[in-house]
């Protein structure tokens, strides 16, 4: 069994030619997160020039902090755009679970703990409602998900009363975006992370190497873990460092919030990169037929992907009404569409079948900025909303040319 | 080695009032190539649906292996080791080669998909079909040919350990080089020990790897002719009904 396999596999020579590949793959078209990155120092550039605001150590706090909701529901709505489905009332479905809990709150505010898991289980059911019209029945998704977005607004209404507000009191699910890690905790949870990266690096390096096929070179795995280890460093520094304008109240450390987004991240792309369930998702996305020829539960893989967006998307709705403090009745109809132009913008293919959950959320960092330095510049929402959406337009259309771009490199041969 | 793989006897199927079979038989041996040739509507895809289990036969005794076997299900075919190459391929573009062979039938340990595994695995069957165009087995099927897609298609019912292999018409869409790739390949993997029944309408494709060749015509199997005692005019004679055995 010791022969040596001729047929490459990708991972074989210098750090240089895997550097080569990288490179050669950019150029087929596979730009993954390139377009998200540049685009993120392009408006780091601009909003930095126009606004001495936007580089202090509160704006990039604030930064963070806001990004956390739009990135929680951008990663539950890839699971659904990897199928080449939509869901448009993750929103406000994440709203309406919002609304039953604050309003369970107020009768049984000892029991908080049960109403948030009672809100996860309506995000459950929601997506287990628009799961079965639309893998049972054959709904289209932007149909059903679109009338429930009609219609969980007037639940909401009906729970929180005319013009009803009501404010979030269980001091926990505030703290998440309002306190901070002290500042040893926030250094711990860099050192986790990158013990992680290290570990899973040499753990499928040592599967490899077992199964005597080629490795990449370990100064790659290096270099991955030095500049996460650089990056999140900085990161840390800046969140550690006193932000407050009140010389009376110091602000530092690293929010709460962030190691939750780091733990969903961690575990979304866990799920979506190493578990049969993911790969299935990925062959349904890619091609139903295929899929259903290699015996897989197709209708299944639907249901569970907008299980999981629904219920993933309650947590974006817990970290929104920590942030603002109170649910109304309109709440999650705006984010879901900028979860949308996020998950595009970072190279998630609205054809299905394409992403990474990564990518994606360095897409959900270009449309906070988006947000957070025109909020800076005191530039009207309604210019905001027009520059989300032509953003949206502009990822959706590179999408649809980067498709055709692979299309047409098959015609070739 | 005398002993088909496959016997069909008596085989029939009807659609309504419409007889698609009309008592087939027909045997398929191991490490042959039998070639499945007839004019369009002759009931070549009706054969082939029974035999993946797709479409179950009406009446008729199936022997795989010797034993009656009755097969309703793909999953029942699949059990036995008959694995169908479809035409329109059934692979998916977003995947890579070793993703692709391994679809619906992943290998895990610890919970976890195990990649190296199924890519040492997926290289060695490529490797057992000599198999030399592809570049490496993480490419995505999107940036493979034509040609190398059937490969991939072929490779994967390898993988699967198959003993019967039905290949739905692997030339048809395929330029002269890819065409001669392939066919090389139906001929290792026959070569290899496993029965592989090819419906083809190309007759040059099929004189040239086919051991044995079958002929339907409207229903009926009118010949069933070892290659090397025919030739092109008597096999188009019996496709288009003007010969009889």
């Amino acid at each position: 069994m010791s022969d040596v396999v001729p047929i490459k596999t990708g991972h074989e020579g210098s750090t240089a030619d895997q550097f080569k590949a990288y490179f050669s793959r950019l150029r087929a078209g596979e730009m993954g997160a390139v377009p998200a990155v540049g685009a993120m120092l392009l408006l780091v550039i601009l909003f930095s020039s126009l606004s001495p605001y936007f580089l202090t150590t509160l704006n990039i706090a604030n930064l963070f902090v806001q990004t956390a909701t739009i990135l929680t529901m951008t990663v539950a709505l890839v699971f659904v755009i990897l199928i080449g489905e939509i869901d448009l009332s993750a929103g406000v479905t994440a709203g309406t679970g919002m609304a039953i809990f604050v309003k369970m709150n107020q009768v049984l505010p000892q029991y908080w703990i049960w109403n948030l898991a009672f809100a996860f289980l309506v995000g459950l059911a929601v997506g287990w409602f628009i799961g079965f019209f639309v893998a049972k029945i054959g709904v289209p998704s932007f149909v059903i998900s679109l009338a429930l977005y009609l219609a969980l607004p007037g639940v909401m209404l009906i729970i929180l009363g005319e013009g009803g507000v009501l404010r979030v009191e269980v001091p926990e699910i505030k703290a998440i975006m309002n306190q901070n890690l002290p500042g040893w905790a926030g250094w711990a949870m860099l050192a986790v992370c990158l013990v992680i990266t290290t570990a899973m690096g040499l753990w499928d390096r040592g599967r490899r190497i077992k199964a005597q096929l080629p490795v990449r070179p370990l100064t790659l795995l290096w270099i991955k873990v030095a500049a996460s280890g650089i990056l999140g460093a900085a990161a840390i520094v800046l969140l550690n460092t006193n932000r407050s304008q009140n010389a009376f109240m110091p602000i530092a450390g690293v929010p709460l919030v962030i190691p939750m987004v780091l733990f969903i991240l961690f575990a979304c792309t866990f799920l979506l990169d190493r578990t049969r369930f993911g790969r299935h998702l990925f062959a349904v996305g890619g091609n139903p037929e295929a899929a259903r020829r290699a015996g897989i539960k197709v209708a299944r893989i639907r249901m569970m992907a907008f299980i999981i967006c629904s219920t993933l998307a309650m947590m974006s709705g817990v970290f929104n009404i920590s942030r603002i403090g109170n649910v109304e009745s309109s709440a999650g109809r705006a984010i879901v569409l900028q979860g949308v132009a996020a998950a595009v913008v970072g190279g998630v293919s609205l054809f299905g079948g394409r992403g990474r959950v990564a990518h994606a959320a360095l897409g959900a960092f270009v449309i906070a900025m988006i947000d957070n330095g025109l909020g800076l510049l005191g530039i009207p929402a309604g210019v905001n909303f027009i520059v989300t959406g032509g953003v949206l337009a502009v990822a959706a259309t590179v999408d649809a040319l980067a498709r055709r771009r692979s299309g047409a490199s098959l015609n070739r041969t | 080695m005398n002993n088909p793989l496959v016997q069909l006897s008596g085989v029939k199927k009807s659609f309504g009032p419409v007889d698609v079979l009309k008592g087939i038989d027909l045997k398929v041996y191991p490490g042959k190539v039998t070639a499945l040739v007839g004019d369009n509507g002759a009931g070549k895809s009706t054969l082939i649906k029974g035999l993946s289990g797709v479409q179950p036969y009406d009446e008729g005794v199936v022997l795989f292996e010797g034993q009656e076997v009755h097969l309703h299900t793909a999953r029942q075919s699949s059990a036995l080791g008959i694995e169908v190459v479809y035409q329109d391929l059934a692979l998916c573009e977003n995947l890579d080669i070793v993703q692709n062979m391994f679809l619906g039938r992943e290998e895990t340990s610890q919970l976890t998909l195990d990649e190296s595994s199924m890519e040492y695995q997926a290289a060695k069957a490529l490797q057992s079909l000599s198999v030399k165009t592809v570049k490496s087995v993480r490419q995505k099927v999107s940036s493979l040919s034509g040609g190398q897609r059937q490969t991939v298609a072929i490779a994967r019912s390898v993988l699967r350990d198959a003993k019967l292999v039905i290949l739905d018409e692997p030339t048809a869409a395929l330029g002269v080089a890819q065409t001669e790739q392939v066919l090389n390949l139906v001929r290792r993997l026959a070569d290899s020990g496993v029965a592989v029944l090819m419906i083809s309408h190309n007759l040059v494709d099929v004189f040239q790897v086919a051991d044995d060749i079958a002929v339907l015509y409207l229903g009926t199997m009118v010949a069933q002719l070892k290659t090397e005692e025919t030739n092109h005019n008597d096999v188009i004679g019996y496709i288009t009904g003007l010969k009889k055995l």
